[in-house]
Order: structure tokens, then sequence, then C-alpha cells
């Protein structure tokens, strides 16, 4: 059966509350959820003081200033810091989102500011989760180009009317929000591929480029790594870059449809 | 990832057994199914309606008009059709057990096959008039 409970090894306990900085005028609490997989215990959630007059504005921001200035063993993933890489993906304040560009003015109405990592992942460390199921599911759905014709001497080419179809598309940052949002994806991470495998699937079966759409629908065609997509809609409230993977999954549902009707 | 299978590659695991090729009928038919019972569920709540309260031979004429019939068989088609769908849905999700998925996928089908036929039987037995 599903499991509704965390492990008796991942439920959470006390955390230690870190002094407030001497000389800060105004503060933002932060509760963070810590984890190590060294020390043998339970995960717990520290609660630290970020000085808000010596910080940026966003909850990144925040994080590398407890880093900086706190405690040097807390443990995330950034790069970027401007919505681009997606690799600080975490969940803020019961949303999946980017700790970059979501600020911490727009989080839990002034009170603390609550960042665990991204939900039902194994979690490497702290805020770090193991995505290598993720990207394996992004490698199957084969993300390149697939042709048999001959490629031309110049480049593939593609109408304005064509290369618009894919708005909304290859935008995607594989930052996993959408994913790991997903109840479906919570209870079948093994075979349901996901809304972001899914869109970037759309992407290629849309791409008028690819001469491998059939292929590729074959692959999709499962009860499991396509139809377990309830149209639950988390996906689309999570991306934080605005995109709908639930329209991607329909619009693959509808071409499985057309080709048998 | 522990356990025996940490071995394979991530994408074997994600692979699998391969794509089943399937899942596109019951989609669809779950679909045509709930605009099926769309379009009959207002005549049959007026048919319920005109049962309440008549005794065994007030059911058996209303029944015994053809078209009352057929509109609650094809109600009864439609809705079992669409329930066993959604309940195998149900089950595929949070079952993970293969065993007992199997036989719950089984039981899901005896009983709506049970259901549908006793329900055929019994709108055909008042609309003959036995």
């Amino acid at each position: 059966m599903v499991e509704f409970a965390l492990p008796k090894n991942s439920k959470i306990s006390g955390g230690k509350t870190w002094p407030k900085p001497t000389g800060a005028t105004e503060t933002r609490e932060f509760r963070v959820y810590r984890w190590n997989p060294d020390d043998g215990k339970n995960p717990s959630v520290d609660t630290y003081y970020v000085d808000t007059h010596d910080c940026g504005p966003m909850v990144l921001d925040g994080l590398i200033w407890i880093k900086n200035h706190i405690d040097p063993t807390l443990t995330f993933r950034r790069s970027c810091r401007e919505g681009v890489c997606g690799s600080c993906a975490m969940n803020i304040d019961g949303q999946n989102t980017l700790a970059c560009t979501k600020s911490m003015h727009d989080v839990g109405a002034g009170g603390a500011v609550k960042v665990n990592p991204l939900p039902h992942q194994p979690v490497v460390k702290d805020l770090v989760p193991d995505l290598t199921n993720f990207y394996a599911q992004y490698a199957s759905i084969e993300p390149w180009l697939k042709t048999t014709t001959p490629t031309p001497q110049k480049e593939w080419r593609q109408s304005h009317e064509d290369r618009e179809k894919l708005d909304g598309l290859y935008e995607c940052i594989l930052c996993a929000c959408c994913s790991t949002s997903c109840p479906s994806y919570w209870w079948n991470s093994e075979r349901f591929l996901g809304p972001a495998a899914l869109l970037q699937a759309t992407r290629w079966v849309t791409d008028s480029r690819d001469e491998a759409t059939g292929e590729r629908l074959d692959n999709l065609e499962d009860p499991f790594r396509l139809y377990r997509c309830h149209t639950i809609m988390n996906c689309a409230k999570a991306c934080p870059k605005g995109l709908n993977p639930s329209e991607a999954i329909a619009e693959l549902k509808f071409k499985m449809v057309e080709r048998q009707i | 990832m522990s356990g025996p299978s940490s071995m394979r590659t991530p994408l074997e695991r994600v692979r699998g057994l391969g794509s089943a090729h399937t899942g596109t009928s019951d989609f669809w038919r779950q679909r045509l199914t709930a605009v099926a019972m769309t379009l009959l569920i207002v005549p049959v709540i007026v048919v319920v309606i005109m049962l309440i309260g008549r005794n065994h031979a007030g059911a058996a004429q209303i029944l015994g008009s053809i078209p009352i019939a057929i509109i609650l068989l094809l109600f009864i088609v439609a809705s079992v059709w669409h329930m066993k769908i959604g309940m195998q849905v149900v089950i595929e999700d949070y079952i993970h057990n293969e065993k007992l998925k199997i036989a719950s996928v089984m039981a899901n089908n005896f009983f709506c096959v049970a259901v549908a036929l006793a329900s055929i039987y019994a709108i055909l037995k008042l609309s003959s008039g036995v």
C-alpha cells in the first residue's frame, strides 16, 4: 500500500534554536529542515534569525546569509540565483518553488519562513533531494531531435507557426517543483513519469522537425507512464516558470486518442 | 537507493518492463461513459421519481415502456463501466503489492459484472411484466 505516514527514521523531532544575531535591528525567523546522513539521528527543524538589513530580499539570500553568518553546515543547492538553473528548488511555506525567485516578504505573512526539501524524494542532506530517478525519467523520454531523413547541409527548417507551438514547453528548467508536488508522482514515482518529463515529452512530440512522433507516443502509451496523471494540476500551481504541465499532458492524451479514432 | 536493485542503473529502473501500449482505450471509455451519463442522468432521475411510492405492478407498468427500459439499461451499462474503470485506477494508484493488486482488480471486475447483470436482469424482468 501507499505509505501515508513518514517512515520512523524520517519523522521530524526537536531542533536547535540559534541565537539572534547581535546588533540586528530587524530579523526574520527561518525554520529550516535539517538532516545529516552521518549522525544517525532523525531529521529536525532548526530555527534561525536572519538580519534582514544585511541580506538580500529573497529566501535564497536568507539561506546564504545563514550559511555565511550562523551555520556553515547548512546544506542546499544553488547556482544562478535568478531562476534560470533550477538548482534551489525547495518547499517554502508549503509550496514548491525556487528559493532565488521567492521573496521573503511574500512568505508566511511576516511569520517564520518554513523551508523544507522537495517532498517525497530521498534526502541527501538538509535541503538537497536525490533527483536520480527524476533525471533518469527525463532521459527515458529521449529529449533530443530524432530524424531518419539525412541531415540537411544547413539546418532543419521550421516555420514560425510550428516554432510558436513550442512556447510554454521549451522554457522548463527541470527544477522538479512540479513532479514533486504531484500526489500521483508521490505514490507511483517508479512508474509514472511525472509532469516535468511528460511536459518535455510533449515538447518533442510537438516539434515539427522531429520524425519519431509515433515512436515517442508508443513509449508513453502506458497506464502508469502517462495515465497516472489525474489532472490534479498541482504541477501548474507549483511551476515557478508559469508553465502548465497539466495542459501539456492533456495534449499528449488527446494525441493518443486522435491516432486511434 | 539501497537494496538488491541498487546496482541497476536509474535508466534501467525507469524503463522497467517497457511500455504496455495500452491505457488509451480505458481513458477514452471513461470519457465516453461520463458523457453518456450526463445525457442520461435527467431522464433516469425522472423515471426514479415516477417510481417512488409505486408497488410492483406500478413499477412493472412504467418499465414496460420500451424507451424507459432502454434508458435505464443504457444508464446501468454506462455507470457500471465507468465505475469499473474508476475503481481500477484507484486500485492501481494505491495498492503496490503486485499479488494484492491483481486480486483487487479481479474482484473489482467480478463485482461490477455482478452488479451490471443483476441490474439488467431486474429491469428486463420488470419490463417484461413477469
